[in-house]
């Protein structure tokens, strides 16, 4: 099940894979200009899952897209395995992307997978950049698709004649290839129906014993709760609340995050939490 | 709020009264006395409310006639005033077809080919487009799951609400326009004068789903279908419209059929549960039932969705929880057989 995976470095083993301190980051310019984040601080430990939970608009995507690059930030300090990486220009992420270290999987894998690409030499690019040797990277290419329990056969198929939960499981392994310290996922199950959700689920919770780090982006507790060793809920651009995921869930401090695990759909949705919902929602408008 | 539903309370005392614009549909039911008809539930549901039942489905067979393919295999439920139903299933499933045939909207080549549908009494199978027209909207409505897209971009929402009213009760343009701002107070938008002026840009997509919820039961409806209705909003958003739909069920005695892909959502607020997968109902129950008790595999993998990933984990329930592999040998045998 797990492939061999070289020793990773030799870093500290307490040292944070990703830190994250004081981010802050706005849209737009000049009376347009907004805060999207204010303030966030947090620190992802080798191998732990963390879930971000946050509503549309609540700065989740973007604390994703800054870590990653895609935004910049305008206050604060980003820390990737010992790098700091908020200075860098296109040239420095491009080289730390190629190495690896940090991969992520986004909501809809039919666009963020080449439609002209197949499988197999989707999963090969990363590697075959990286240097290694062809008949290296199929091995290892055939590898991660037995990971996300994916077929061989389906090595020679394009993303369009994939369904929509193998497409995901496809992103997920590209994700895997290059072995990287860190993933970052971005409503990785929210397109998915129940059996793939599951799927996904349990291929990132094996994940977990690799001491892959992750962090789960997702509107839904729920879907988080199953996975994730910590909860950070993030409400207006700042996180108001992080703690392990069985405290978050059982002691909610904050009003927002109340009213999220109240809201959670789950099979023992008591009528009595309607009221409670009604209350808490007051709370926060007010 | 008391505006809305005292209308819709004395609406349900009058609803035999035939429609202001109609051809003269409204169904003096020919029916109305078959009550008897849940059969082939796999198990007992509650003895149905003594109300006679505003929507039946009995054994309803829907087929592509392009493809020469029978696609639902046979559903079966009734709805009597103030309860609800919920039917479950995954993409594919049938359920959006059994919807949309009980509105009379099948996509062409689809057709019923078995079994009967009836809306307060009224059997479906020979209405006229007029006959339709009438009946939709004044007792069988419906939202689905992208709100913005069922309303006209360009045109301000809250007028959109009120052609409803001027066409289903012939009101005249100020007495619909207060009544559609009263529609927009009922389904709890904050501002109803502001949000009335604004156009489909301008609102969130919880906000919008409020409004096409407002427009569905603008002509008091009966029977409101919500098919996926909270399926793309927030969770806390998705709470918001499922506690209204509970709001609006108990106020109004609105009959409710709920279509999701997640089990949870729909024994929020269902008292009856169909699991659907490939165009057959697998189980049906009531939802208590089918949530202690499961038979189907399939209905087995939605609830340890739950139990193993979701927050019931957590809440501090007896339930055992099943062995890891579980869901997964089941996810894998779901998946094959797909």
């Amino acid at each position: 099940m797990s492939t061999d995976r070289p020793a990773s470095q030799p870093a500290e083993p307490t040292q944070p894979v990703l830190n994250v301190a004081d981010l802050e980051v706005h849209y737009g310019h000049r009376r347009r200009r907004r805060q999207v984040l204010n303030r966030v601080s947090l620190s992802i430990a080798p191998g732990e899952t963390v879930g971000i939970i946050g509503e549309t608009g609540s700065g989740k995507s973007t604390l994703a897209r800054a870590v990653l690059g895609l935004v910049r930030a305008s206050a604060g300090s980003i820390v990737i395995d010992g790098e700091e990486v908020g200075s860098y220009g296109h040239r420095q992420w491009r080289a730390l992307r190629r190495r690896g270290v940090i991969q992520y999987v986004f909501q809809d894998p039919l666009r963020s997978l080449d439609p002209d690409v197949t499988v197999e030499a989707s999963l090969a690019e990363p590697l075959l950049i990286q240097g290694v040797s062809r008949q290296e990277a199929a091995a290892r290419v055939r590898a991660f698709l037995d990971r996300v329990r994916l077929s061989p056969e389906l090595l020679d198929r394009l993303p369009g004649e994939l369904s929509g939960g193998q497409r995901q499981r496809v992103a997920v392994a590209r994700a895997l290839v290059t072995e990287p310290r860190l993933v970052i996922l971005d409503e990785p199950v929210s397109a998915l129906d129940s059996a793939n959700r599951v799927q996904i689920l349990q291929i990132l919770k094996e994940l977990r014993a690799d001491g892959v780090a992750l962090v789960f982006i997702s509107h839904d507790l729920g879907s988080v709760a199953g996975v994730a060793d910590r909860i950070a809920v993030l409400y207006q651009g700042e996180l108001v609340e992080v703690g392990a995921t069985g405290d978050v869930i059982n002691q909610p401090q904050h009003p927002y995050t109340r009213l999220l695990v109240r809201s959670a759909p789950t099979l023992h949705s008591a009528a009595a939490d309607r009221a409670e919902r009604e209350a808490l929602r007051a709370l926060l408008h007010a | 709020m008391a505006t809305l539903s005292e209308k819709v309370l004395t609406k349900s005392a009058r609803n035999s009264k035939t429609e202001q614009n109609g051809s003269g549909a409204e169904v003096e039911d020919t029916g109305a006395t078959s009550t008897t008809s849940t059969t082939g539930a796999t198990r007992p549901v509650r003895p149905a409310a003594p109300s006679t039942p505003v929507l039946s489905v009995r054994d309803v067979h829907i087929s592509d006639q392009a493809a020469g393919q029978e696609i639902v295999h046979g559903v079966n439920f009734t709805l009597t005033p103030g309860r609800s139903v919920g039917i479950v299933g995954e993409s594919g499933s049938g359920k959006t077809l059994t919807c949309r045939a009980t509105l009379g909207i099948l996509p062409a080549h689809f057709e019923v080919t078995g079994g009967s549908i009836e809306i307060d009494g009224q059997d479906i199978s020979g209405l006229s487009s007029a006959q339709w027209t009438a009946l939709r909207g004044a007792t069988i409505s419906a939202v689905f799951q992208d709100p913005a897209s069922y309303l006209n971009p360009s045109i301000r929402v809250g007028a959109q609400i009120a052609e409803v009213l001027k066409v289903k009760k012939g009101l005249k343009r100020g007495e619909a326009r207060r009544q559609a701002i009263d529609l927009l107070h009922a389904v709890h938008l904050r501002d109803p004068d502001l949000v009335y002026g604004q156009y489909t840009y301008e609102l969130s997509g919880g906000m919008l789903q409020r409004v096409l919820i407002a427009a569905a039961i603008a002509a008091d409806p009966r029977i409101l279908i919500a098919d996926e209705a909270t399926t793309a909003l927030d969770v806390t958003v998705q709470a918001e419209i499922l506690d209204l739909l509970a709001d609006l069920r108990e106020r109004t005695g609105l009959a409710l059929v709920l279509v999701s892909h997640d089990l949870a959502v729909v024994a929020q607020l269902c008292d009856e549960v169909l699991v659907m997968r490939q165009g057959e109902v697998v189980e049906q129950g009531p939802t208590h039932e089918v949530l202690h008790n499961p038979q189907h595999e399939y209905t087995r993998l939605l609830i340890a969705e739950h139990e193993q990933y979701g927050l019931d984990k957590f809440l501090g329930t007896d339930a055992v929880e099943p062995a890891k592999t579980d869901a997964l040998d089941t996810a894998d045998a779901v998946k094959e057989d797909a």
